[in-house]
């Protein structure tokens, strides 16, 4: 079947448009829905396989990075989204939408306790909104979004992206096999910490984490800002390399593949 | 009775630790900084709830908080609390208040808020209150910000520090006054230099109103038989002002009747289109916010660039964030609205090394911001502006001058994009209807910004109004450009739109009035931030984030029930009539009834005279240095020559997913001149822009500093692979002192170069936009008067297109072995180039010289055909124009980029014959030059296609570290290390 995609929208939310085109492009049908209209009319949640919290600024940060919507979310549509979480579909939360679904409980949500809040997106080490690219490898291997994929290279851009949770926690996401990405440096070795291959000073370099089922992923970095191959920061350098060797130059971005994945899973 | 909410980070406290580096920065032994965010919520509330709240603020994963009590697990000397002062925007306040709202489904009344502050304990030894104070004033801007500061003992004995809720209280019963103008010459002059008189004595702020235009006033009120109130005459002001109407650039100037801007800027245009005939692309200039160019059969750009610099001489976050989100709105109110889909800046500011204070009272009490603060200001308001609203930073530069350490300039610029039809009509043509509503979206109306307008118009003096200071919320705007521009556009729900910008809603509705004929307006009707406003504040008061629009009464509730569901604030304040009359009315009473043709085109047209005697500076006499690789080092380290990466990588340039040629380029991470941006996914079509800048050419001659920033700005679109015919260009000329005869010949002289020389390009100019009086009126340390001018600067932006992005090319070399060539001659040019001001440091005596820069458009336009074809034929590898430092900075750019050595020959150059020395030649400034490289397998190609023009084959790409420049006679004159040149070329702002 084709999968119909909701792309959240609202209170400053502001990559919804590129969000939804790379789910089209895969396959999927997307609407950019604001939230205001969802908390109006929260049965059309079910016609909806892929749920996507988008990045962006919501609430412009204000009392700590995806709080406030996350707040909003948690007042008026806490048991559509629980519900939503615990069925056999797919949830994406990117940037500010990681951050949005870590304080929903949505993931790491361990032992399936969805719903309350385990880890923290947290001020970056440079007290300072960053935008690079940056490499990372792919730890997990339930993860449905990050299938087939090792190592792929994407922007980040943020200012609270330090992945923060208890030690406890961290020994079961490990354990369940929720980390997902982390980032490395350019020769595929772990960031360890070091600035900028870790670009916020994450926990374990974690940049991305799932859920228990794997359906629903948080990651800082932003897939859909890759969806061409001109959009990637050394592409001028491979392009040239390319044409000197008589290729063709590709059309897509390595990033389309998350949004692929998670079209197929319904195929 | 109000409670205070103090939220703890008790992991990975990064911001206590940025903290304490901070304060040790400034000079103070501190052993730790705990920083804590503080909610004060102006509304009884029981212990449960408080609770509820606390934890809702709060992250329990990280975070601890405290309800209406003292912490006492912290060990401190000193307890300092910087919060804001009434009336200023307070966004983390506001989101607070609205979250409590929707936990509790409970409504604050007006009376009731939630204010933020931020607590920082402090430990050190021997630290005094009156450092604390100090410390506290370093980080606050008194004009916005209070603090407060506690000994322990004192934080202890009083259990924490005071609930303090800063609220606005206004004199109650607003008034209206009439003004009498027959009283004498003196009076009429104080009037306008020091503003209306209050009842209590004190004036209300410049009017700015020259004696001609008080005296055209004055007859107009003998005609209507009466006196005028202070809401028309306020009112007046501000749309006669020169910041809304421009009155140096309409003025009759010498014997050019039409003035600067119709004899120069827009006959340029003119004659531009009707050469172009069917090739024309231009689809709306000058008449709106922004201009408007095709993109391609379907779609069109907009392009605006305004600038900030008098609030952001005082308060350079808020200068800069209400800029950018300013300019925003230029491209959501071009046409029916169009989305703001690329940010610009460029900061002039002052030496950031320069400590020495000034001030701007003989009392020596009201200190100027350093050019380092106002530089961290302005970066951080641009951050703050553009990020939050979701549109990429791509493109933009940084440019030190000594000069600009009394008034920056904060260049800030939008390019948006709409359909070129929407429902069947041309997008960017609007009308606003007899009987349509006005209503006014976003943010309410409060005392800041008043007399913005006119403020901006005067040079900076100690009685400048601390109102025209601003914060800026960049989600309330966020959150009505979408709904208007991605929504309520296309549903047609309004037949007009525009900013309420400078001069408020007096200057945006009465604009927008014309469209129809005329207005009435109820101003008791308009949101306002706080009571008991008088009409004539709610009439020209600029609080940012406003637009108002032309609703037709059919379609309004659903533009109404649109907004609500947005959460956009939508007001109707009154109805466009066609009655030729501009009627503002306040709780049924008139306060101003003016003819509107007489508010628009009233004002007398002024005549300016001008000279202009040129300056013969010494030409500099400086010997030949021994060592230039110690030079080049030295000139990469350049505050206008090195790397500020530390500003492009905090804008997000990424975001809306269209980035193709980045701010920062190759391995090596150097700072582009030109950027693309892909709009459609599915396209291959990209968008182009760059931008032009020679401010220190203005000593020698301000007419081939325009012609060197327009060249600049053109030729860095060619360097990537834009377009030069659909190629437009902006104006923003940055002026001082323009009531000064040879201030105003070196206008007229660099106005006429922007004609020539768009005329000679074929470039048009779309919109453009200017700052008369960038002028530092006030006294040095010992207090003796000084006035500071800045140099007169002219910002050229330009906008492209390229058909195929995968043509276009970056500036850092590929493959070690390609070859690099010059492209174009160099000259003996280095009047006022960066390498004489250099030199002149060096030597302790001012190097400026004569030679300035000049342009030949004529040779360079038959040199950007080529380099195009080249660019199309896919035969440069990579391509960077030489700007300030010339031949020598270009190649150290490209070989840190490219992470390649180089092996340059400079006996190849293609050179003048008077260029003799070797130090000239890699720092010569002359215009229309490029490097390139080229793959060797190209060669024969690509030298074909420059037969007959200047270039060479200067040397190639080396597979190791080492930059080599051999000199005349074979001897090598550079020998550097790449990454050692990195190191430098990083070096000067690592620390930012």
């Amino acid at each position: 079947m084709q999968p119909k995609a909701l792309i959240l929208t609202g209170y400053g939310i502001n990559c919804e448009e590129e969000t939804a085109k790379c789910f089209e492009i895969k396959g999927a049908d997307a609407d950019i829905i604001h939230i205001n209209d969802l908390i109006d009319d929260s049965k059309i949640l079910n016609d909806y396989q892929i749920l996507a919290f988008p990045g962006g600024f919501s609430y412009g940060d204000d009392t700590g990075s995806g709080n406030a919507l996350a707040n909003k979310i948690r007042n008026n549509l806490s048991d559509e989204i629980l519900s939503f979480a615990q069925k056999d579909k797919l949830i994406i939360g990117i940037c500010n939408g990681f951050q949005i679904v870590a304080n929903l409980g949505l993931v790491p949500a361990t032992d399936k306790q969805y719903g309350k809040r385990e880890a923290a997106l947290m001020h970056n080490t440079t007290a300072r909104y960053i935008c690079r690219w940056i490499d990372l490898k792919n730890h997990s291997k339930k993860c449905i979004w990050t299938r087939e994929i090792d190592l792929i290279h994407l922007p980040v851009a943020h200012g609270e992206g330090n992945f923060y949770t208890e030690e406890k926690t961290l020994k079961k996401i490990k354990e369940k096999d929720q980390i997902v990405f982390k980032y490395i440096k350019p020769n595929g070795k772990p960031a360890n910490q070091e600035f900028p291959f870790n670009p916020n000073g994450a926990m374990e370099d974690i940049a991305a984490v799932c859920d228990e089922s794997g359906k629903i992923l948080g990651m800082m970095p932003h897939p859909e800002r890759f969806s061409t191959f001109t959009n990637e920061d050394m592409w001028e350098l491979k392009k040239e390399k390319l044409i000197r060797e008589d290729h063709t130059i590709p059309k897509e971005g390595d990033g389309l593949k998350i949004f692929e994945n998670a079209v197929f899973y319904f195929k | 009775m109000a409670h205070r909410i103090e939220v703890f980070t008790k992991v990975n406290d990064t911001r206590s630790a940025i903290m304490r580096k901070k304060i040790g920065s400034m000079g103070y032994s501190i052993h730790s900084a705990k920083v804590v965010e503080v909610y004060t919520i102006n509304k009884d509330f029981q212990n449960e709830e408080l609770k509820e709240i606390a934890k809702i603020l709060s992250n329990p994963i990280s975070q601890d908080y405290i309800i209406d009590s003292c912490n006492n697990d912290i060990d401190f000397d000193f307890a300092l609390e910087t919060g804001f002062l009434p009336g200023v925007t307070d966004n983390v306040g506001n989101t607070a208040k609205e979250t409590i709202e929707d936990l509790l489904k409970i409504k604050f009344n007006n009376e009731e808020s939630v204010h933020s502050s931020t607590l920082i304990f402090l430990k050190g030894e021997e630290l005094k209150e009156e450092y604390i104070t100090n410390i506290g004033e370093e980080l606050t801007n008194e004009l916005i910000q209070r603090i407060h500061v506690k000994k322990y003992e004192r934080y202890i004995e009083d259990k924490g520090m005071d609930v303090i809720v800063p609220k606005v209280k206004l004199e109650e019963n607003p008034k209206t006054k009439k003004i009498n103008l027959d009283v004498p010459e003196e009076d009429l002059k104080k009037l306008s230099k020091k503003g209306i008189k209050n009842a209590d004595g004190s004036r209300r702020g410049p009017l700015g109103l020259d004696m001609e235009q008080l005296e055209t006033i004055k007859e107009y009120y003998k005609k209507e038989d009466r006196k005028p109130t202070d809401v028309e005459l306020e009112s007046l002001a501000q749309t006669w002002s020169e910041h809304c109407k421009h009155t140096i650039f309409s003025a009759k100037i010498d014997d050019n009747k039409e003035g600067l801007y119709k004899g120069y800027i827009k006959k340029a245009t003119r004659e531009i289109r009707n050469k172009k005939g069917s090739k024309d692309f231009c689809v709306s200039v000058f008449k709106d916010n922004s201009g408007g160019i095709l993109f391609n059969e379907n779609w069109v750009i907009t392009d605006k660039a305004e600038t900030h610099n008098s609030p952001s001489a005082l308060d350079p976050f808020g200068g800069a964030i209400t800029g950018i989100v300013g300019v925003n709105r230029d491209t959501i109110g071009f046409g029916k609205g169009a989305k703001p889909i690329i940010n610009k800046y460029g900061f002039c500011v002052g030496n950031p090394d320069d400590k020495e204070p000034i001030y701007r009272d003989k009392e020596l009490k009201n200190k100027a911001l350093s050019p380092k603060k106002i530089l961290e200001g302005v970066v951080e308001g641009v951050n703050a502006g553009g990020n939050t609203s979701g549109i990429p930073t791509p493109q933009g530069f940084v440019y030190f001058n000594e000069r600009y350490k009394g008034k920056p300039l904060v260049f800030v610029g939008t390019v948006g994009f709409i359909p070129k039809e929407i429902d069947g009509e041309p997008s960017w043509e609007k009308k606003a209807r007899k009987g349509d509503k006005i209503v006014m979206i976003g943010g309410r109306v409060g005392q800041d910004g008043i007399h913005g307008a006119t403020f901006s118009s005067e040079a900076l003096t100690a009685g400048s109004p601390a109102t025209a200071v601003q914060i800026g919320d960049p989600i309330t705007q966020k959150k009505f450009s979408d709904a208007v521009v991605k929504e309520a556009r296309d549903m047609d729900l309004y037949n007009s739109i525009t900013d309420n910008g400078a001069g408020g809603l007096s200057c945006s509705v009465s604009e927008t009035a014309r469209e129809s004929g005329g207005l009435i307006i109820e101003l008791d009707k308009v949101p306002t931030k706080y009571p008991n406003l008088d009409p004539w504040e709610i009439w020209i008061s600029e609080s940012q984030e406003r637009m108002t629009l032309a609703v037709p009464p059919e379609k309004l509730q659903k533009f109404i029930d649109l907004m609500e569901k947005r959460s956009v604030e939508a007001t109707v304040i009154g109805k466009f009539t066609d009655s030729g009359r501009c009627i503002v009315q306040y709780k049924d009473k008139t306060v101003m009834d003016l003819d509107l043709d007489f508010l628009h085109e009233g004002l007398p047209q002024k005549e300016l005279k001008t000279i202009y005697p040129k300056t013969k500076h010494p030409e500099p006499d400086i010997k030949k240095p021994e060592d230039l690789t110690k030079i080049l080092h030295e000139m990469i380290e350049r505050h206008n020559l090195c790397s500020y990466e530390f500003i492009s990588s905090q804008y997000d340039h990424e975001v809306q997913g269209g980035s193709v040629l980045k701010p920062l380029q190759g391995k090596g991470k150097v700072n582009a001149t030109a950027s693309i941006t892909k709009p459609f996914m599915d396209s291959k079509k990209g968008i182009v822009c760059s931008q032009g800048i020679n401010p220190a050419y203005s000593d020698i001659d301000t007419y081939h500093m325009a012609a060197c920033a327009i060249d600049t700005a053109i030729r860095n679109i060619i360097q990537v692979g834009g377009d030069l015919e659909h190629t437009a260009i902006m104006d923003n000329f940055c002026w001082c002192s323009s009531d000064e005869p040879e201030r105003l010949g070196q206008l007229k002289s660099a106005a006429k170069a922007c004609y020539d020389f768009a005329v000679a390009y074929e470039t048009p100019f779309i919109s453009g936009k200017d700052s008369m009086f960038n002028d530092f009126k006030g006294f040095d340390k010992k207090g003796r008067r000084i006035k500071i001018s800045i140099p007169p600067t002219l910002l050229v932006s330009s906008l492209s297109v390229i058909n195929d992005v995968t043509k276009s090319v970056s500036l850092d070399p590929k493959f070690f072995g390609d070859l690099i060539y010059v492209l174009g001659e160099t000259k003996n040019e280095l009047g006022a180039s960066e390498y004489f001001a250099y030199l002149g440091e060096k030597s302790g005596k001012k190097a400026i010289g004569n030679s300035v820069p000049k342009v030949n458009a004529e040779k360079a336009l038959k040199l950007y055909k080529k380099v195009s074809e080249a660019i199309d034929k896919r035969l440069i590898a990579s391509a960077l124009s030489p700007i300030q430092g010339g031949l020598g900075i270009t190649l150290v750019k490209k070989a840190i980029a490219g992470q390649f050595g180089m092996e340059i020959d400079l006996s190849k150059m293609p050179k003048s014959d008077d260029l003799n020395r070797e130090d000239y030649l890699l720092f010569s400034e002359s215009q229309s030059r490029f490097v390139v490289t080229v793959d060797p397998k190209k060669k024969d190609k690509f030298e074909n296609l420059f037969q007959n023009l200047p270039f060479a084959q200067i040397g190639k790409i080396t597979d190791n570290q080492d930059f080599i420049i051999k000199g005349f006679n074979d001897s090598k004159v550079v020998k550097a290390n790449i990454i050692q040149l990195g190191k430098s070329y990083r070096k000067t702002f690592k620390d930012f």
